[in-house]
């Protein structure tokens, strides 16, 4: 096929999803000429699976991305249908926002974001190859032989990497929901020497809303208060769809038994790693046989459709099956199904390739974010997206590369357990595998990373000074709290008895009496009233800060104790089976992973502590001869 | 470069006039200056660099004095590591050290590990290049022998506990995850504050038991790891039996708590021994045959001291032989017993074998000998050139501490949960007591976690 010139950028990403979006967007943000490729411009940041953004982990993921100037929370409070905090009876640090997405606003409108974006080109084209020189990226060339040369480039292909989707015994090489898959370019990394697995992943059928019997499920509203992800949006969707709820039946679980043999994933059609946090049906069924019945979420997908998801109900069994399964549950007797469920399997890139920027080591300039890189969920693929955006755009402009630790960020987590532990399964993130969980909270992603942002230049003037001045009212007012004494007045004790607490005996430091679990700021604040009222989100820092304050210390001080170690940095040009101490294991896991620093180096597995002490003395030594020498 | 304090015994075990425990690091003078009370009440934080002060050690909580100490300060840079330095010198006697140590490290300092003095002094650029090598040898061949002992002590009874208390923390901080990661999901229970009180009380005992046990036997349950070896009927017998009647055993049965090995421990001119294996030597007398036994093995690499008997009435064999290479390089002493009887053995053939032996002639059977034996064991020890048996002990206070450690957390979070301070956060505590008692056992792994959530619950959104 004849090749032409087609045009010349600093950063070129492959694909619009969650990852490329955010990608595209960061880097035309900072500055840098931007070409988003895409197979399809009606499918950007499309959601071929669950119609809903955030939860526990990921709900702060996606006010993380926010603070850093990227896409997703805005986009989703302007189109969702439903919004819902979680966990609002617990501590916190694990409140977690969730949003139900129409699906087909939620596309439009980042489709939208895009186009509008300066430096940023959109165009449809499928990638075939990878230009690669020296081990070092030059542009990509199109099925069609356009020929696009960039600084940097950026794949973020999702599951399309040759994707194929089983149904029963029903199986064919397609990316998500029907689309083309992407063979060319996944031949195309394998030949450049990136290794890959073969992962799994499935969604379960959509049915028809208007053959659903809602009499027999329980109703899910969302919040009736305003809520939303973004710091900067202003206008609150109130009127919302409800999601349903139902349950398996024994019925249920009788077909699966029956059918179990014509399951692809029993019968060994599917070889790939699936994901343990989203089993499909008929995993959850065998594996927890003694539970007599699972959780069916009713959700719909947007607000001009009758679509339905049946959240819970991921299978691969044939559509026959499929059917039965659900006449099984009740409220879905009758129901039509539009769609039926699928298992696809596709090629991941082994993420320990990749250095904490998600360039890859073995070639320069070219990065990977999303699926790809073996994650799951929207929000951790649009998480890598603005970071390999971020880092792709420093690179061209010159500027250093901004890595986020894991107690700056769930982002910072994970990346680094990408990176450094690698992944057997899709990956997910989960409130437990932050170890700094209090400090990575909801409610302070803007106090983490907005500064950040800023310096990046994803944060305009405007919303940055606001920052300021709400993180200077918040150290302000926790000042006065610790202050201003309450003294035993009769008004005091009557309020410290309706809250069910001690009386005072002497008097008390605002801030002492804040602490007790059962007094609240409104509370503390009508005894020492500001001079000014401050407003909701000052104050919930404030109390949380001084309410928790012996909780946040302790886990500064771990933050601090591992900071030590994250500063001792690891020169890339180390030899480890040259050291003669360390374990053989070690040598073979450091030498693949490659750490930064020894912070790094101690969370890969099979590294021990005392190789830890042995990759000390031996660094220091190395300084030690570099000076002398 | 600032690191935390650690702390470890610097003198020799046994009962020498005078022990010191060294202290290093950041808070190394603070954390004394909390536990020493001296007759005129000044405060060890405000006097100055290489100063030397009388007082008493006492336990903060009950004002308890623990020991009559002098104590050392000598503050960074002009000292050993670079850091700051804190001497404790105490009476001799294990007992009294050990005490001492153990109240430093409930007040916060950890046990330097193996060479962790050495390396802070090479890290702070207080040793020259040349040196890193021999420290970085240091760290792996201490680390090598110390996972000796952790893998025997991985199948005790100790570790199995362990293993059941951190089990219990695992399935309750899945429990709380589950909560929280999975917040609609309705099929688990709440993790509510009593359930979380009763969980972690129940811990709490637990560690607390052993925390008793451990300071009951803690009189000398360390020592010098010795195995009486000898083809049959060469006198080991009467060897163990001399030395355990003339010493009078202090402990005579530990079976259990540590392994199936009966142990017992005497006390040979203040060297504290700990004869292993000697159900074995009662048992049989055929332990040529049992060299080639597992557990035999096992017992010899782990020994600090081996007691080689041999029949002086005889000529070496090949099973002497044998047992000569089976201990080679280790620290020994040949017992040349039977002296009663005509010699046959040739003394220059063992010194053939090896020219460094050294050779006790005994008499067991008419009580001849004994004396020399026991001053050839004390002067090895004392004189240094055994390895003062560190590892068992090491390991043993090390534990200790860690339970002391996760007594402290576990404590912690029933007081959060008394206080009904949410789950999620009196989870950091159990975490972090679930994190201590891995370190004992040598485990512990995030991921872990992660794989209880998914094997205990069946989860979905």
């Amino acid at each position: 096929m004849p090749q032409f010139e087609a045009g010349t950028f600093d950063c070129i990403v492959i694909g619009a999803g969650h990852a490329g979006v955010e990608a595209a967007l960061a880097s035309a943000k900072m500055g840098a000429s931007t070409l988003a490729l895409t197979m399809n411009l009606d499918m950007i940041a499309f959601m071929p699976c669950n119609p809903s953004l955030g939860g526990p982990a990921k709900g702060i993921v996606v006010r993380e991305i926010d603070a850093l100037g990227g896409a997703m929370a805005k986009v989703i409070d302007k189109t969702h249908i439903q919004m819902r905090m979680l966990n609002t009876g617990k501590g916190p640090a694990v409140r977690a926002l969730r949003a139900q997405a129409d699906k087909v606003l939620y596309q439009q409108e980042m489709k939208r974001t895009l186009e509008e974006q300066e430096n940023l080109t959109l165009h449809q084209g499928i990638v075939e190859e990878l230009i690669v020189e020296q081990d070092e990226v030059k542009g990509v060339i199109t099925q069609i032989g356009a020929i696009y040369r960039a600084k940097t480039v950026i794949i973020t292909t999702g599951t399309f990497l040759r994707g194929e989707i089983i149904i029963g015994d029903l199986k064919y090489s397609s990316g998500p929901n029907n689309q083309m898959p992407s063979i060319g370019l996944a031949d195309s990394l394998r030949e450049l020497g990136l290794e890959t697995v073969r992962f799994k992943t499935g969604t379960p059928p959509r049915v028809n809303g208007k053959t659903i019997d809602y009499s027999k499920t329980e109703i899910q509203p969302g919040d009736d208060v305003p809520r939303a992800f973004s710091y900067e949006t202003t206008e609150f969707i109130m009127d919302q769809l409800p999601c349903w709820l139902t349950y398996t039946t024994p019925a249920t679980h009788e077909i699966i038994n029956e059918n179990l043999h014509l399951s692809p994933m029993y019968s060994g059609m599917i070889q790939g790693k699936g994901p343990r946090y989203c089993p499909s049906i008929e995993d959850k069924i065998v594996r927890f046989a003694d539970k007599s019945r699972h959780q069916i979420f009713l959700e719909p997908e947007g607000r001009n459709t009758q679509e339905y998801y049946v959240q819970g109900l991921s299978t691969s069994l044939p559509e026959h099956v499929q059917r039965k399964l659900l006449e099984s549950v009740p409220g879905l007797e009758k129901a039509e199904m539009m769609r039926a469920g699928y298992a696809i399997e596709y090629d991941a890139i082994v993420p320990t390739q990749l250095w904490p920027t998600l360039e890859t080591k073995k070639i320069r300039n070219l990065y990977t974010a999303g699926q790809i890189n073996g994650t799951s969920g929207y929000e951790e693929a649009a998480a890598q997206g603005i970071m390999a955006g971020i880092n792709a755009a420093s690179r061209v402009l010159g500027k250093e590369e901004v890595v986020l630790s894991r107690s700056d960020a769930y982002i910072g987590v994970l990346i680094d357990d990408l990176v450094t532990k690698g992944t057997s399964e899709p990956y997910r993130l989960l409130t437990s595998r932050a170890e700094y969980r209090l400090l990575l909270r909801h409610d302070n992603a803007d106090l983490r990373l907005t500064d950040i942002g800023y310096h990046l230049g994803m944060i305009s003037e405007e919303r940055h000074e606001k920052f300021l001045v709400k993180k200077q009212m918040i150290e302000e007012e926790i000042e006065r709290l610790r202050q201003a004494t309450i003294k035993p007045s009769e008004e005091v004790q009557e309020i410290i008895r309706e809250s069910e607490g001690t009386e005072l005996k002497e008097p008390m430091k605002a801030a002492d009496l804040l602490k007790r679990p059962e007094m609240k700021y409104s509370q503390i604040v009508h005894i020492v009233p500001p001079a000014e009222d401050k407003p909701e989100e000052v104050a919930e820092q404030v109390e949380i800060f001084i309410k928790y304050e012996g909780y946040i210390q302790k886990s500064m001080q771990q933050v601090e104790r591992m900071k030590k170690m994250e500063n001792k940095k690891i020169p890339d040009d180390i030899d480890y089976h040259a050291i003669s101490g360390l374990a053989k294991e070690a040598k073979a896991n450091l030498s693949e992973v490659r750490p930064l620093s020894i912070a790094q180096a101690s969370r890969i597995s099979g590294v021990n502590p005392a190789d830890i002490s042995i990759l000390l003395v031996y660094i220091e030594q190395g300084k030690i001869a570099k000076i002398s020498g | 470069m600032h690191y935390d304090t650690i702390a470890a015994i610097s003198t020799p075990m046994g009962e020498g006039a005078i022990a010191i425990v060294r202290l290093s690091g950041d808070e190394a003078i603070q954390l004394t200056s909390r536990i020493f009370r001296s007759p005129s009440g000044k405060n060890l934080a405000d006097e100055p660099s290489h100063t030397i002060h009388y007082g008493h050690l006492i336990e903060p909580a009950t004002d308890e004095v623990i020991e009559e100490v002098m104590v050392s300060i000598m503050r960074a840079p002009k000292t050993f590591t670079r850091e700051d330095v804190v001497e404790v010198n105490c009476h001799g006697g294990l007992v009294a050290v050990k005490r001492v140590l153990q109240l430093i490290l409930k007040e916060g300092a950890r046990l330097a590990e193996p060479g962790e003095f050495t390396k802070r002094a090479f890290l702070n650029g207080r040793i020259d290049l040349s040196q890193a090598e021999a420290v970085m040898d240091l760290i792996r061949a201490k680390t090598d022998r110390a996972m000796n002992v952790a893998l025997n002590q991985m199948d005790g009874k100790l570790s199995k506990l362990i293993g059941e208390l951190r089990q219990a923390l695992l399935e309750t901080l899945a429990q709380v995850e589950v909560n929280i990661d999975y917040p609609e999901y309705d099929d688990v229970e709440e993790m509510t504050i009593p359930l979380m009180i009763e969980k972690c009380t129940w811990v709490s005992e637990e560690i607390d038991k052993l925390l008793r046990t451990s300071s009951q036997g803690k009189i000398l349950r360390e020592g010098l790891s010795t195995v009486i070896i000898g083809r049959p009927n060469v006198g080991k017998s009467s060897l163990l039996n001399s030395l355990v009647q003339e010493n009078k055993a202090i402990v005579t049965d530990i079976a259990g708590t540590t392994r199936d090995i009966i142990e017992e421990y005497v006390n040979v001119r203040g060297v504290p021994l700990r004869l292993v294996d000697t159900a074995g030597i009662r048992e049989t007398e055929d332990i040529v045959e049992r060299i080639g036994v597992e557990r035999s093995r096992q017992v010899l690499k782990e020994a600090d001291l081996i007691l080689l008997v041999l029949n002086s009435s005889e000529e070496l064999t090949e099973e002497d032989n044998r047992l000569f290479e089976a201990t080679e390089g280790m620290d020994r002493i040949i017992v040349a017993n039977k002296t009663d009887l005509p010699r046959k053995l040739d003394l220059s053939e063992v010194k053939g074998i090896d020219e460094n032996a050294k050779i006790v002639a005994t008499s067991l059977m008419k009580e001849e000998g004994v004396d020399e034996l026991e001053e050839a064991i004390s002067k090895l020890f004392f004189e240094g050139s055994l390895e003062a048996g560190d590892l068992t002990y090491v390991s043993n206070a090390r534990h200790i501490a860690l339970l002391h450690k996760a007594h402290a957390t576990i404590q912690d979070a029933i007081a959060a949960a008394e206080a009904n301070v949410p789950v999620d956060m009196i989870q950091i505590d159990v975490t972090r007591t679930w994190e201590i008692l891995g370190e004992i056992v040598g485990d512990t792994v995030q991921e872990s976690l992660i794989n209880q959530l998914f094997s205990q619950f069946c989860l979905g959104k």
